[in-house]
């Protein structure tokens, strides 16, 4: 009895990796199917039944890409905002976190109330109304103007104020002051050095959110030598919708640097969003 | 004291110029009638939201959107939550699961929309392969417009899959384990220990991912201008959304009051689904308590 039940639970669990199995497979699928067709020839890539690997696998498809559209600067643009992004995002959470998390000052509760009741409302719902305050300053179409509503993150300032509330002993910063220390000081020699896993967290969020920004560039950036590879790509789709191998090209160009970050990085991110998308 | 203010002041100034004022000045905006250039812009008073109730695209584009928010969630979580359960076990293979399934989240919108319009595409698309493998025909998943928002349902799963599965996996391993091994003593079985233990334990978790991942559908867009753009392309009217309606009336037609009053229901809807999170864990603290 006992024996056949172990068995039945085996055959439970291999059908359980069975299913997984597969499922991971659709889940990888759209990339892989990506990844082979941008190597394949146009010959390749118009065929009935479709083949999944090329028979050569040839760059002519993204050597083809970063000659009919200027790939090469719109992936700059977009390592540029996405860098530019994260260290801003990274020093504003470190501060306003290590404020509102530390001190007491009047204002204190009005100011984080502020960030906190509007953080939940979408980019998507004032965006118009940004967009005219843009033209207004003339910030259209500059690289300021792309980067600007990505200079700090709601969300980053919250979980720095969490970190350095609960876990920085306020008797740290109590030595240092004794010491002489000011309190900049203190923030980037006591504060920082002990937050290395929080602002990682806030960095790679920023920079995934960076990379793959597409509404705002699709608003303010008109100079097409102002986009970035996720603007660029549709500007590129629009106009060669038929050149499907140049397309998956630039698309694995846009997709490489993010898969990059999450094989490096692929533990921590996983634990970070779900810890942070718990707590916020 | 003062370090406070100083150390504040940009902060809050970027704050108060790239969130606060223009969230303050799309309510302004849809009281009025203005195309961004003209210099009269008049107040029309709820002209532009009695405008919204005769407009068929913003119904249907309101429509589809809900529809597509409700599905999705609804199936990531219902596929996301038994993945979970079976991956909350002890297995070699856990971090590996993990990871593939996750690999979706993190990867941009445009080229994995790219990638997805290519697997539907009608005449090469490796899904109509797979139909024909096993002897069923091609469906025109993006043209045909009683499909294609189903289309992108199915894509919006993929995407958003992992990222539910994770946060319901770590919810899992925060139940302690005497309560398992109390109800295994107690000889309940594996779907009892589910329904009775793991679910009223989870709640609190299945509503966040229920209500965020809710209020991120809503404002889904760039699947949609990808897959309506260039040809093989799914029609516009079948997959409009909110935010994609939006952009056409503030950006192509310059409607900037009109489409501001649609961005303030949209603002309104993610508002409502915020108010019901706060209650429903409310509730369940009253209960608690």
């Amino acid at each position: 009895m006992a024996r056949k039940r172990s068995l039945g639970r085996r055959i439970g669990l291999v059908a359980c990796h069975v299913v997984l199995m597969t499922g991971g497979l659709l889940m990888v699928l759209p990339m892989l199917w990506m990844l082979v067709t941008a190597f394949k020839s146009a010959a390749e890539i118009a065929i009935w039944p479709p083949v999944f690997l090329p028979k050569e696998w040839s760059f002519e498809n993204f050597s083809g890409a970063f000659e009919t559209a200027p790939f090469a600067r719109f992936f700059l643009n977009s390592v540029l905002i996405a860098v530019v992004s994260t260290v801003s995002v990274i020093v504003t959470s470190l501060v306003a976190g290590t404020v509102f998390g530390k001190y007491q000052f009047p204002g204190r509760g009005l100011l984080f109330g502020m960030v906190l009741a509007t953080a939940i409302v979408p980019f998507e719902a004032y965006m118009i109304p940004l967009y005219i305050q843009l033209v207004d300053i003339e910030w259209v179409n500059t690289y300021q103007g792309i980067i600007l509503p990505y200079l700090f993150m709601a969300f980053g300032i919250f979980l720095m104020r969490q970190h350095v509330s609960s876990a920085i002993p306020t008797e740290l910063m109590e030595a240092g002051r004794v010491d002489g220390a000011g309190e900049w000081w203190i923030m980037a020699r006591v504060i920082a050095p002990l937050s290395g896993n929080a602002l990682s967290a806030v960095g790679i969020f920023a920079f995934i959110q960076g990379w793959g920004i597409f509404i705002w560039p699709l608003l303010v950036a008109n100079d097409q030598m102002l986009f970035n590879m996720e603007l660029g790509l549709t500007a590129f789709q629009f106009r060669f919708s038929a050149d499907t191998g140049k397309l998956m090209a630039g698309s694995v160009v846009s997709v490489v640097p993010m898969l990059i970050v999450f094989i490096l990085l692929r533990r921590r991110i996983i634990e970070n969003m779900a810890l942070t998308g718990l707590k916020g | 004291m003062l370090f406070c203010y100083v150390a504040l002041l940009p902060i809050v100034a970027l704050f108060l110029y790239v969130r606060i004022i223009p969230i303050g000045f799309s309510f302004l905006l849809s009281f009025y009638k203005w195309n961004l250039i003209s210099p009269r812009r008049p107040f029309v008073g709820f002209d532009n939201y009695l405008g919204l109730l005769d407009d068929e695209n913003f119904i249907l584009a309101l429509k589809n959107t809900t529809i597509y928010s409700f599905s999705t969630v609804l199936l990531s979580t219902a596929i996301a939550l038994p993945l979970a359960v079976f991956l909350s076990r002890k297995s070699r293979l856990s971090a590996f699961y993990q990871t593939v399934y996750f690999l979706p989240v993190i990867t941009p919108m445009v080229p994995v929309s790219i990638a997805w319009k290519w697997i539907y595409d009608y005449n090469y698309g490796i899904l109509n392969y797979g139909f024909s493998l096993v002897g069923l025909p091609s469906v025109p998943w993006l043209t045909d417009p009683d499909i294609a928002l189903w289309a992108l349902v199915v894509m919006g799963v993929w995407k958003v899959l992992g990222y539910n599965m994770v946060l319901f996996l770590v919810g899992i391993r925060n139940i302690p384990l005497e309560y398992m091994e109390a109800a295994s003593l107690d000889g309940a079985s594996d779907w009892q220990r589910f329904w009775r233990i793991t679910l009223p334990l989870l709640r609190p978790i299945l509503l966040y991912v229920l209500v965020t991942s809710t209020i991120a559908a809503y404002n889904v867009f760039t699947q949609v201008y990808v897959m309506t753009l260039g040809s093989q392309s799914a029609p516009g009217q079948a997959v409009r959304m909110l935010v994609f309606d939006i952009y056409t009336n503030g950006f192509q037609f310059f409607r900037m009051g009109y489409a501001s009053a649609e961005a303030v229901i949209l603002t309104l809807i993610v508002l409502g689904l915020t108010v019901v999170q706060f209650s429903l864990v409310r509730e369940d603290k009253v209960k608690e308590g």
